[in-house]
């Protein structure tokens, strides 16, 4: 582990990774700031540009640095405007913005500042120790395991989509993977599903897909409905920087359950951060004392660090099956994996053997990152505050635009626009029916490698006798059908109490 | 029937006929040679088909528990109310600027493109907005083209 800590200190501390982690810490605050720009879309945006660094380390810790800025910046306009720009810091508006309407909006900032390094740093220590443990075992597996581990992962993003979206989650998970087919796959020499149309030959672009699932529809939603962006008074003063020493005593063990607990929800694959970040906030009410619960949405400094540290530490969190098993947790890890593919680097579990500096630098430029992030929004955010003033008019042009870009630079063929352009409507409207759009992306980026695993274990048994000549493929595909099938169930059993009790009422 | 319905209707359609295509069609174009081998590229569309017919049934058919259902942040009943006229000349200009980028060259159609949409959404201070999307098509260009080194006709094609 030292050796590895050592491999990633040099390759992490070489200038131009340092300036790359910077420089992506930037670009992710500065972005992220702007409502309607997640990490997705910031990533997926910066994707042309990380692949075309060429160094799959240093596009990797450019990427990392990206979305650490954009959860970052997403905070700075939920606690200046109430204006969260990403999912996972809306529960940071929710005692952040109070505090600044008191006055006190320097106090919140820093107080975010604080819980956010403090999630992420401890976050990469707990990294640092989980991964290689997760890692060790991973030379048990094969491609059997591999595609049941997928399956697993798969149903297990559907399975936590929440109560009443699970079926809707399987549906979207399941048109990614068709979606997937389309194209020549890797084992066979034949088109499949091509339409007749010479541009699917290759099949559907994933950066196309990413951007017509993500950021078109946003930008859409922000043309449909203009009090969407609208981004209030910007200017207002920022002062009363410092925190008290009561505060801090506050607010420590809170950053210190919420950084673990956040770490932990992170790891699993579909929950995320900001599903980490909504636990952490209602677990610190739980159990906080009467009179603090009061003042929890009222401007409570701990209400602010819960989902703060949490988020950060989810985010740090969610690399752990991305770089130990392969498989994405979340619609931006599975943005990132799309990327290292494109890289020629293969996550799983053999990254740590094969590729040990790119593992370990991405870890040190966590550290790097967190460090440039605290030294960033202390002093720089009455700056940094300026972007929000950004009119919609330019706003909306851009987002169009910087989307259109990156689905064209990637294949340089026009008709992937009208793709994309197809593809964006589609996903608007299912935006509106509540569909989840992260799993079809998801689907997506597995499928092909799903189809591969389960290709050579096919011939490698000379059919499907590998699911049952293997325990563990066995074991993981009982724990997937569990996983899919469990909410149903107990849905089921609540309703049929419920209907037992109504009856004999 | 809700749009959430309608929408999983659609699916049904669209797995049975990716599932015809699978099972019934694309086999047959198959080399002899390949027959032997325990997978067909048709194995695995197969299977996703069946999972999909079924899925977009439970869907389709209302099992989804009830749950709390959580509320769209558009009212699609109601599109009346939004801008649905601005998001349509915008996608508008999207399928204009795919078709125009290699003709018209990527510095004017870019800037038209810019220009136009802020237009649309409501800007009318005209100097201000040629002025940024000048620079904006200027560094983007000079990003992509030189910087990373993806080719982008600048010029319309007459002129190179």
């Amino acid at each position: 582990m030292f050796e590895g800590i050592l491999i990633g200190l040099s390759t992490a501390f070489s200038l131009s990774n340092l300036l790359m982690v910077i420089g992506g810490c930037l670009v992710g605050t500065f972005i992220g700031m702007l409502p309607g720009l997640g990490p997705m879309s910031i990533i997926a945006i910066m994707i042309p540009v990380a692949i075309s660094i060429g160094d799959p380390s240093a596009a990797l810790i450019l990427l990392a640095g990206v979305y650490y800025g954009a959860i970052f910046g997403g905070s700075t306009s939920s606690i200046l405007i109430n204006a969260p720009g990403v999912a996972s810091t809306v529960a940071t508006s929710f005692d952040g913005y109070p505090l600044a309407r008191q006055g006190k909006a320097g106090k919140a900032l820093t107080v975010a500042a604080i819980s956010s390094f403090a999630g992420g740093t401890i976050g990469a220590i707990l990294l640092m120790i989980f991964a290689p443990m997760l890692a060790s075992v991973a030379l048990l597996f094969h491609s059997a395991e591999y595609f049941a581990l997928m399956v697993v992962g798969l149903s297990a993003i559907a399975a936590f989509a929440g109560s009443g979206q699970v079926g809707k989650a399987i549906l979207m998970t399941l048109t990614g993977l068709m979606m997937a087919t389309v194209g020549e796959g890797a084992l066979f020499n034949m088109p499949r599903f091509t339409m007749g149309v010479m541009d699917l030959q290759s099949g559907f672009g994933f950066i196309t897909l990413a951007m017509a699932m993500f950021a078109l529809p946003e930008a859409l939603f922000l043309v449909l409905d203009p009090s969407r962006s609208n981004t209030g008074d910007a200017g207002s003063k920022i002062k009363d920087l410092r925190i008290t020493k009561d505060e801090a005593k506050q607010i420590t063990p809170v950053i210190g359950r919420q950084s673990i607990q956040g770490f932990l929800i992170g790891v699993l694959p579909g929950a995320g951060a900001t599903i980490a970040s909504f636990l952490g906030y209602a677990v610190e009410r739980n159990i906080a004392s009467k009179e603090e619960q009061e003042k929890f949405g009222k401007g409570s400094v701990k209400g602010l660090a819960a989902p703060e540290s949490a988020n950060n530490a989810a985010c740090t969190g969610s690399f752990v099956p991305l770089l130990t098993l392969g498989i994405p947790g979340s619609g931006t890890t599975a943005i990132l994996l799309g990327a290292l593919i494109a890289l020629n680097v293969s996550p799983g579990p053999r990254l740590m053997t094969t590729q040990p500096e790119i593992f370990w630098a991405v870890i040190i430029s966590m550290y790097v990152g967190n460090v440039i992030l605290l030294i960033l929004n202390l002093p720089l955010i009455p700056y940094i505050a300026k972007v929000l003033a950004v009119p919609r008019n330019y706003l909306i042009p851009f987002i169009l635009f910087f989307t259109m870009m990156g689905a064209y630079i990637g294949q340089n063929n026009a008709t992937e626009l009208l793709i994309l352009v197809g593809l964006g409507v589609i996903a608007t409207v299912l935006r509106f029916a509540n569909y989840p759009l992260a799993p079809l992306l998801i689907g997506f980026i597995l499928g092909s490698m799903l189809e591969d695993n389960f290709a050579r274990s096919m011939q490698l048994a000379r059919g499907f006798g590998f699911i049952t000549e293997r325990p563990m493929t066995m074991g993981l595909l009982l724990l997937a059908v569990a996983l899919v099938l469990l909410p149903g169930i107990r849905a089921r059993r609540a309703r049929r109490k419920s209907a037992f009790i109504a009856d004999g009422d | 029937m809700s749009l959430e319905r309608a929408i999983a209707l659609l699916f049904l359609a669209l797995f049975i006929l990716y599932g015809y295509t699978a099972f019934f069609t694309m086999d047959a174009s198959l080399a002899p040679f390949m027959r032997r081998n325990p997978i067909w590229p048709s194995t695995f569309p197969k299977g996703i088909s069946v999972l999909g017919i079924l899925a977009s049934l439970y869907v389709l058919l209302g099992f989804e528990s009830a749950g709390e259902q959580k509320k769209s942040e558009i009212d699609y009943r109601n599109l009346g109310q939004y801008k649905i006229g601005q998001a349509l000349i915008l996608l508008a200009l999207m399928i204009a600027y795919a078709l125009l980028l290699r003709p018209a060259g990527f510095l004017l159609s870019t800037v038209l493109f810019l220009v136009l949409s802020a237009w649309v959404l409501g800007e009318r201070r005209i100097f201000m907005l040629l002025i940024v999307s000048f620079i904006a098509t200027g560094v983007v260009w000079y990003l992509v083209q030189q910087v990373l080194g993806i080719f982008l006709r600048p010029l319309p094609f007459f002129l190179g």
